[in-house]
């Protein structure tokens, strides 16, 4: 138990002191959201309705492209065969690796997620119910994205493999993320509904995630 | 000689040398069959001549999942029972299994056109079937990726397996979403509700097209051995230069 509260410690702190991870997702997050309405136009109303499913798109590409500090850091001073060779099952320490990820890249993308949102107009009712849909959510993207970052971790020029892996089996909670985000705005379907599924994916997902990449981890690393 | 005696690649190419000839003709004869009774089948009342495009949709369909079982199937071989020829067999079944769920996507939209008005629609069916292909695309990447074949067949094997929860969403999705897609009218409990004169070539395209997958199958696993021969033969030559 000690050595999976260490890691956890010990990659939070890293991944704070080393910067380029939280603010640097963060800041990603902003640039995507301002990039849209170039592209769209102007007009409030429309971004109003399409917010939650920018700002959803925006955190899905932001988890993504923050995949890569997951093991790569690790892989390359040999921390990671350290800790294939260590007692703590190797299952337990890629799940403490997700939780400290996603503290530090997921959590502050749903603190700014409402600030940004005010750019697309986004009134007090639908950014509480798209934080509490990226809360739910942003785990499931963060241990989805574990799959594909333990694939990839070895190769050395992987970032497009990641994508590739990850996006198709991160469509389900992009699918009910915006569901829920929406249906607290608009339509005839409760938040209840689709945001049940989205903690039941998020819930799959942390049992799924860190048995899949433990043995990615275990086949690449030989 | 037993059927475990095919673990061997050596006698595996033996039997693919005389298998595919055979099996390439009793495709051809399957698929002579099947045409015929493609071409002797009824209009639909509705639809007219273009019912018929539900003979390559859905043994396209049925055969990208079934690809993908496969592949899940070889995958646990690889990973669990370290079977030799598992690898192999799932490299050989992706191209295959992606292009049938290509014609699936192509031919739907196609029918969709006339039927629906629309070339797609976002309902789950056809969402999931298009996540399934991403997906074989995906693994697809692996493969080509990872250079040494045995780790990149490990790592495939597991991206095959998570990516296995897609199939049974496909299969329910028409009866837990409403969906545009018509809902299972083959696979399902109680009786088929096609009438027989449309099911019987649909069953007859079904089987040619299954046989068709399997002679490709047979032909992409001797090749795929035959190319990794090649390299190691390659790299035995390299280091032996050095």
């Amino acid at each position: 138990m000690t050595a999976l509260v260490a890691i956890l410690l010990r990659d939070t702190r890293v991944a704070v002191r080393i910067g380029g991870g939280a603010l640097m997702a963060v800041l990603f997050f902003l640039v995507v959201v301002t990039l849209i309405p170039f592209a769209l136009g102007p007009d409030l109303a429309l971004l109003q309705r399409i917010g939650p499913a920018i700002l959803w798109l925006a955190a899905l590409l932001a988890s993504l492209l923050a995949l890569d500090r997951l093991f790569g850091g690790d892989h390359e001073d040999g921390s990671l065969d350290l800790i294939l060779m260590g007692r703590a099952p190797l299952e337990l320490v890629v799940l403490t690796k997700g939780i400290a990820h996603w503290l530090t890249t997921g959590l502050p993308l749903v603190c700014a997620a409402p600030l940004i949102g005010l750019i697309l107009d986004l009134d007090a009712r639908a950014a509480l119910a798209l934080v509490l849909t990226l809360l739910v959510g942003t785990p499931a993207l963060t241990f989805i994205g574990l799959v594909g970052a333990a694939i990839a971790v070895t190769l050395r020029r992987g970032g497009l493999l990641v994508a590739v892996l990850v996006l198709p089996l991160a469509v389900p909670v992009l699918i009910f993320g915006v569901a829920a985000a929406n249906a607290a705005i608009a339509g005839p379907v409760s938040f209840g509904t689709p945001f049940t599924v989205l903690c039941a994916l998020t819930l799959a997902s942390f049992v799924v995630g860190p048995f899949a990449a433990a043995a990615a981890l275990r086949q690449e690393i030989e | 000689m037993a059927i475990v005696d095919l673990a061997n690649p050596s006698r595996f190419l033996n039997f693919a040398n005389r298998a595919i000839p055979w099996l390439g003709g009793v495709t051809l004869i399957a698929f002579a069959f099947a045409i015929n009774q493609t071409l002797a089948a009824p209009d639909d009342y509705q639809q007219g001549a273009t019912v018929k495009i539900m003979f390559l949709h859905v043994p396209g369909a049925w055969l990208g999942m079934l690809g993908f079982a496969l592949m899940s199937i070889a995958a646990l071989g690889t990973l669990v029972w370290r079977h030799p020829l598992a690898d192999v067999a799932a490299k050989a079944a992706a191209p295959i299994g992606a292009a049938f769920t290509l014609m699936c996507l192509i031919t739907g939209s196609l029918w969709g056109r006339p039927m629906w008005g629309t070339y797609w629609v976002w309902d789950a069916r056809l969402t999931s079937v298009l996540v399934l292909f991403l997906i074989y695309l995906g693994i697809i990447a692996v493969w080509r990726t990872v250079e040494d074949p045995s780790r990149a067949a490990r790592a495939a094997a597991i991206f095959t397996l998570v990516g296995a929860l897609d199939l049974p969403i496909i299969k329910f999705s028409v009866e837990w979403w409403n969906t545009l897609h018509q809902g299972a009218s083959v696979l399902r409990l109680g009786a088929p509700t096609i009438d027989s004169s449309i099911l019987i070539p649909l069953l007859a395209m079904t089987v040619a097209f299954t046989f068709l997958f399997v002679t490709l199958l047979l032909a992409a696993m001797r090749n795929e051995i035959l190319r990794r021969r090649v390299r190691t033969l390659r790299l035995m030559r390299a280091s032996a230069a050095s």
